[in-house]
């Protein structure tokens, strides 16, 4: 049965059994029904009457057996005959009864929500909350945060004051280890009233460091953490955090001691906590060596954890780890720790000379891969102290040939570039990537670009190089490449002060490699040890919205839950009417089949449950599940927002920072490529092109970053054109007969507004109106209730009504890497359902919060030089 | 949540699927077979397919996986699930593999029914599951009558889960063992990169009752070494000139009382019937590492490599360390090795073992201060390609287990028993220093 043989024909046959007295049998009867109850749901009628008579056996292990496996047949029909046995098994005498029966409650939520709310079985848990056993109070704890996970849920079931508070953590003290767990998970979540009660949270989790679980350990530090946010400015909060972190460092060392998978998941949750509290584990950084024998993913997870680790103190010993580490088999860690040396040199100045000596005997060694990472490496290097260690560069030269991989290369060649009065033959050595350039990767034909042009500055007898460099590469079929090439030979040919544009090399700061931003960081904080804190992503990246599970045809199967009917939308100032009820379960009758790719839930995370910062979001907030659906049949409207046609070269060039549909297509189109990696490289990005232009790129004014650009914007805006002249946002037949055209206005995002048409072509009349939008890189969010900006409440089948939503940019979120950075994805929600739409924010409001946010940076995985941009950004 | 527990062979067949969640489906096994076993570079244990995340980890020749759906999991609760599983497995039918798995099918099932309900651990714990969950041999006499069920749940579910109330022995007796496991990690210039110990305390108890006892150790006030500054001065002369230990970290066995623990250091509790892992604890102060190995390396041609391999007893003289076997790593182009016949009287034997590439020198017993060398010479084939990466040199390893003798110099200073009735215990304490992670670079 369980190697995936079927043998659900002999159901009838297995049924008979059911009756034994055997205890050993008759867990073997329910293993078997539990599997096939599903295919046979008739049969399993026949199977309830043992199961009451179970629930009322004297033996409580037989009823606690009961109970469990009714709540795991999940056949509809039999739901209804488990609501006596399970009221019966809540209160009864045993505590190994009722732990099971609390289980169980969680078990046919998931089935039937409405109807065990109806029954008052979740309230039952609530009570179980003051059981007097604690085992019964941490399965009901883990059965209300079950329900509270559940995407049906709408309003808190697991509410924690001071005191169920009090009763948690008396049965901190004596429950099992996984209760432990679950207690400490759900105090992570409780805010407390004051300091106070935060500090004697503190103290009574302290103990827990101790014991042996390491998950009981780290939830434990969960706690603690998120507790010490809470101390605040409090008196004594500095010490109360010092005895903490004091006491926090040891069993996390212990934690380093146990299996490999649980070294990496405490690696992986020790680089969070270091990140927030740098100051753990300070003395410590021996136990972080690689031991020979650990696998492959505890050594990298060390290698940067040591990194984070690393000062004057202890630079000599990591550096002494590093070279042994360098000699290694595996060519990833071996590439990792070299790379580890480039930081080292690049945090600590002192430890510099010593790092390049170090790197230079790696690259006489001459293997491959080794003196590949190292170039790279030292690239970096010399874009930190510039002009220190050029006496090196006649023994990397020597090395060109052993070099294959396009970074290094395209490191070898910024070398040479930056270094060409230096350097007798630099024009010979770029001549041998100039004879084979049409098969150089695209970032060494762009390095290679940029290396002669700074070559010809410090030696003009290379013209003929450059002339033919700049040949091939205008000759190009890469756009980018083409454009950079048509950069240089106009500011060459214009005789501007190239050289100050080109020559002048920024040198870099040190800036950690796999920094998370701290928004993320906090997030992380308070889910340690979970899922989306070892992947050091954002929660609502790991816990999409749940699709709906195809099952029966139960009639309060697609309605939301609704336990205390929760006021609607907020009745904005001007009265909008609302609807008394909550929007029924219409969207998900609408919603088609769900045959969207699987990743669509993905990429909108929109956050329903949150205390939204728009009052709109309790209403939006009726049916976020199966509608996600949508948007993978809507295609994004966005490619059309506002095409602006850009004929200047530069232009085109300029339209790199800003991969929006707004600049040219030759731009747009090479813009993905011309982008290194990260997502916040566009805006340092468009603040390198500000600084190249000149003028200050902080200003608010549009007509900073790309005056072109800008103006065409908000001229368009402006002008006051009449509705129909807005772009389409959501044609009529995707929006389900709602036609949305709109776009955003205003200088940025401080006093803009996003203003909207909405045309009803459906047959019915459209109301409470309501929006949301997704976190977008420039957080924009809805300043008011659609509603309260609309002009009507309802619009009239053939009607049209338009609004003026004015937004706030708040907190930047995390964008999907999925979405461009200048779109923000919206949520409107009518009584004909909810429908998304993409409409792109005007290129003025990226660039006047990019201008801001702009700095080179160089880590250890970011953009290096051999990246696209760098070019102009030099 | 776990959604499920597999249990794959190497070759990737299922040997045990349990679904407890109705979120996934039994083909997510062939997910992970396709995407984890028989990948051949896996870089974490953490595996993400779609909103899948599969934990898993390997023990004998066997994967244990837990795999969660759509829901921001606890990992570390993951992975210490399937140790757990490991562990049970092991008590109950010895050894945790393919063929006992195979053997013993039905428990596991059972085992996983009771430890896991709708991808929420609950009780794991042996000492309460064999009350009520019995292997087939033992089933009769336990298939117990109502009254006694009861009993049975009320233990698994109170505050003293691990032990009946109604135990009885004519002779009460109390074994503790410490095992301190010693890791070290030499770098080539002779300085210790990492060198530590993680201690066991096992415990055997036979005692009548519910019997309350507490222990004590040799270990300083004050955990850490931060702390021992401040009160070092005072115990000190309290205990004469006995050294002590200062502890880095405890960790202790569900039945210890962590709230007594922590204001007033006492390690008090109700032990479990029989063997268990009282505590655990860790230190990196004042360390006797019990053997020091100065291996010299040369390479005198390109095909010649000469070693002298220097092993010292550090331990004092009324000790003895037995089953020593040190690992010198050789070159993989080693053809042979020689120079090994010739020992002195009671330095053991040492043999090259070309599969594991490395000469295996064996030492029965060594006493205290005692010291001996290994002079060894390898032949190597010559190599062809001359640009190959030099030899990476795994480092020096070495296993040994020296008797009543603690690196950590800790010792039991009390074990006190108290109960109702007021009996009388008999004690035995034994030490042990075991190699851990004993290793030279060279």
């Amino acid at each position: 049965m369980t190697v995936g043989k079927d043998v659900s024909g002999l159901f009838a046959d297995v049924l008979k059994c059911m009756q034994t007295d055997d205890l050993e049998l008759k867990k073997l009867v329910y293993l078997y029904l539990m599997n096939y109850a599903k295919t046979q749901p008739e049969l399993v009628i026949l199977a309830v009457n043992s199961f009451v008579k179970d629930a009322d056996d004297p033996n409580p292990l037989i009823r606690a057996l009961a109970v469990r496996t009714m709540g795991c047949l999940r056949a509809d029909r039999i739901v209804d005959y488990l609501m006596e046995p399970l009221r019966k098994t809540l209160k009864d005498t045993d505590p190994y009864v009722r732990k099971t029966a609390a289980i169980c409650v969680a078990k046919m939520y998931d089935l039937k929500p409405q109807s065990t709310i109806d029954n008052g079985f979740v309230a039952s848990l609530q009570d179980l909350l003051s059981d007097p056993n604690p085992m019964v109070v941490a399965n009901a704890v883990a059965a209300l945060r079950e329900i509270q996970d559940n995407p049906r849920t709408k309003s808190p079931v697991l509410v924690v004051n001071t005191v169920v508070l009090h009763k948690l953590l008396a049965a901190l003290n004596e429950c099992t280890e996984w209760g432990q767990i679950f207690i400490l998970e759900s105090l992570a979540d409780y805010a407390p009233n004051d300091v106070h009660e935060a500090r004697n949270v503190i103290e009574r989790v302290m103990p827990r460091l101790s014991h042996a679980n390491g998950s009981v350990v780290l939830a434990a530090i969960r706690v603690l953490l998120t507790y010490l946010d809470y101390l605040g400015n409090a008196e004594g909060a500095d010490q109360v955090a010092a005895m903490v972190v004091k006491k926090m460092s040891p069993p996390l060392v212990t934690l380093l001691a146990s299996t490999p998978e649980m070294t990496y998941v405490a690696l992986r949750n020790i680089s969070i906590i270091l990140q927030r509290r740098p100051d753990v584990l300070a003395n410590e950084i021996r136990v972080f060596f690689c031991k020979y024998n650990d696998p492959p993913y505890v050594k990298l997870e060390k290698l940067d954890v040591m990194m984070r680790l690393t000062s004057e103190r202890n630079v000599d010993a990591v550096l002494t780890e590093l070279k042994e580490y360098a000699n290694e088999v595996d060519v990833e860690f071996v590439r990792t720790a070299i790379r580890a040396m480039g930081t080292c040199a690049i945090k600590i100045e002192a430890a510099a000379e010593r790092c390049v000596g170090a790197l230079l005997d790696l690259i006489k060694t001459r293997v491959a891969h080794v003196v590949q990472e190292s170039m790279v490496v030292l690239k970096d290097i010399f874009r930190r102290y510039p002009g220190r260690y050029e006496g090196i560069i006649p023994i990397l030269c020597e090395h060109l040939d052993v070099l294959d991989e396009e970074e290094a290369r395209a490191a070898l060649l910024w070398i040479v570039g930056e270094h060409a009065d230096r350097i007798a033959n630099a024009g010979d050595l770029l001549q041998v990537f100039v004879d084979g350039f049409a098969d150089e990767h695209v970032a060494v034909q762009l390095q290679l670009l940029t290396a002669a042009i700074k070559c010809f500055l410090r030696r003009p007898e290379t013209q003929p190089l450059v002339q033919q460099v700049l040949q091939l590469a205008t000759a190009s079929d890469l756009p980018d490449l083409r454009d950079r090439a048509f950069v240089y030979w106009r500011l060459l040919s214009s005789g501007a002060a190239v050289r100050d544009v080109v020559a002048a090399c920024p040198p870099i700061e040190y800036e950690p490699a796999h920094q998370l931003s701290p928004g993320l960081l906090s997030e992380l904080v308070r889910h340690l040890g979970t899922l989306a804190a070892v992947k050091q992503q954002p929660v609502a990246t790991v816990v999409p919205a749940k699709e709906l599970i195809a099952r029966g045809d139960d009639e309060d199967e697609d309605d939301e839950v609704q336990i205390t009917p929760s006021a609607s939308a907020a009745s904005g100032p001007n009265g909008a009417a609302s609807l008394p009820s909550p929007v029924p379960a219409r969207a998900n009758v609408g919603a088609p089949a769900p045959a969207a790719p699987a990743s669509i839930p993905n990429l909108l995370d929109l956050d329903f449950d949150a205390p939204a910062p728009a009052p709109t979001s309790a209403s939006a907030a009726a049916a976020p599940t199966s509608l996600l659906d949508l948007l993978g049949s809507s295609p994004p409207k966005s490619a059309s927002v506002s095409a602006v046609p850009v004929n200047d070269d530069l232009m085109g060039v300029l339209g790199l920072g800003m991969p929006s549909s707004s600049s040219s297509a030759t731009a747009s189109s090479s813009a993905p490529r011309a982008i290194p990696t990260s997502t916040s490289s566009p805006l340092d990005a468009l603040a390198g092109l500000g600084d190249l232009l000149g003028p200050s790129t902080s200003a608010p004014s549009p007509m900073s970053g790309a005056p072109g650009l800008a103006t065409a914007v908000a001229a368009a805006a402006a002008s006051g054109t009449p509705p129909s002249t807005k772009p389409v946002l959501l044609a009529r037949d995707a929006g389900k007969g709602l036609e949305i055209r709109g776009l955003f206005t205003g200088p940025n995002p401080a006093s803009g507004a996003l203003e909207l048409d909405f045309a009803n072509h459906t047959s019915s009349p459209l109301s409470d109106f309501a929006i949301q939008f997704n976190k977008s890189t420039l957080g924009l969010n809805p300043a008011a209730a659609l509603s309260s900006v609309m002009g009507t409440a309802t619009v009239a089948p053939g009607a049209t009504a338009s609004a003026r939503l004015p937004v706030v940019s708040g907190v930047a979120g995390m964008t999907q890497t999925t979405v461009p950075p200048e779109m923000v994805q919206v949520a409107v929600k009518t009584t004909a359902g909810i429908v998304y739409f993409v409409a792109s924010v005007p290129a003025g409001w990226m660039a006047a919060i990019g201008g801001g946010a702009g700095s080179p940076t160089v880590g250890n995985a970011g953009p290096s030089v051999g990246g696209g941009l760098d070019g102009l950004l030099l | 949540m776990i959604s499920a527990v597999f249990v794959f062979n190497y070759k990737g067949e299922v040997l045990i699927s349990r679904l407890f969640r109705p979120d996934v489906r039994r083909s997510v096994a062939d997910l992970f077979r396709i995407h984890v076993i028989t990948a051949p570079q896996i870089r974490s244990p953490v595996t993400v397919l779609g909103n899948i995340a599969f934990f898993h980890i390997k023990h004998e020749n066997v994967y244990i996986v837990a795999v969660s759906t759509h829901s921001n999991t606890n990992v570390p609760l993951a992975f210490e699930f399937c140790t757990n599983l490991v562990k049970l497995g092991e008590k109950y039918f010895g050894k945790f593999d393919e063929d006992a798995i195979k053997n013993n099918f039905v428990l596991i099932y059972e085992i996983l029914d009771e430890i896991l309900d709708f991808g929420l651990p609950q009780v794991s714990d042996y000492e309460s599951l064999k009350l009520y969950v019995t292997t087939e041999s033992v089933r009769s006499e336990n298939a117990a009558a109502p009254g006694d069920a009861s009993k049975v749940t009320i233990q698994a579910t109170g505050a003293t889960s691990w032990r009946r109330p109604d135990i009885k022995y004519r002779k009460n007796e109390v074994f503790i063992d410490v095992i301190e496991d010693v890791n070290l990690l030499m770098s080539t210039k002779g300085t210790v990169l990492n060198a530590d110990v993680t201690g066991t305390v096992k415990v055997k108890a036979y005692l009548s009752g519910v019997p309350e006892c507490k222990f004590g150790l040799n270990e300083r006030l004050g955990e850490g070494a931060g702390a021992g500054a401040g009160g070092a001065g005072a115990p000190q002369s309290q205990y004469g000139a006995k050294r002590l230990v200062d502890i880095d970290d405890f960790q202790f066995h569900q039945c210890v009382k962590l709230g007594r623990f922590d204001p007033d250091r006492t390690i008090s509790f109700i032990p479990p019937d029989g063997e268990f892992d009282l505590m655990k604890y860790r230190t990196t102060e004042g360390l006797t590492m019990p053997f020091m190995v100065h291996p010299v390396v040369t390479s005198i041609s390109p095909t010649r490599l000469e070693y002298k391999v220097t092993v010292k007893a550090q331990f004092p003289q009324k000790y003895t360390a037995t089953g020593v076997v040190i690992k010198i790593p050789t070159p993989p182009n080693t053809v042979t090795v020689q120079g090994l016949g010739a020992f002195a009287q009671g330095h053991g034997k040492a043999k090259y073992v070309a599969s594991e590439n490395c000469i295996v020198w064996k030492v029965p017993r060594i006493m205290g201060g005692a010291e001996m060398d290994l002079n060894a010479e390898a032949e190597l084939a010559p190599s062809i390609d001359s640009n190959k990466k030099p030899w990476s040199r795994p480092p020096i390893s070495m296993a040994f287990t020296v008797a009543m003798f603690t690196t950590s110099g800790l010792q039991v200073r009390f074990l006190k028993v108290f109960e109702k009735s007021g009996y009388q215990t008999v004690k035995w304490v034994r030490y042990h220093a075991r190699a851990g992670n004993y290793q030279f670079r060279f």
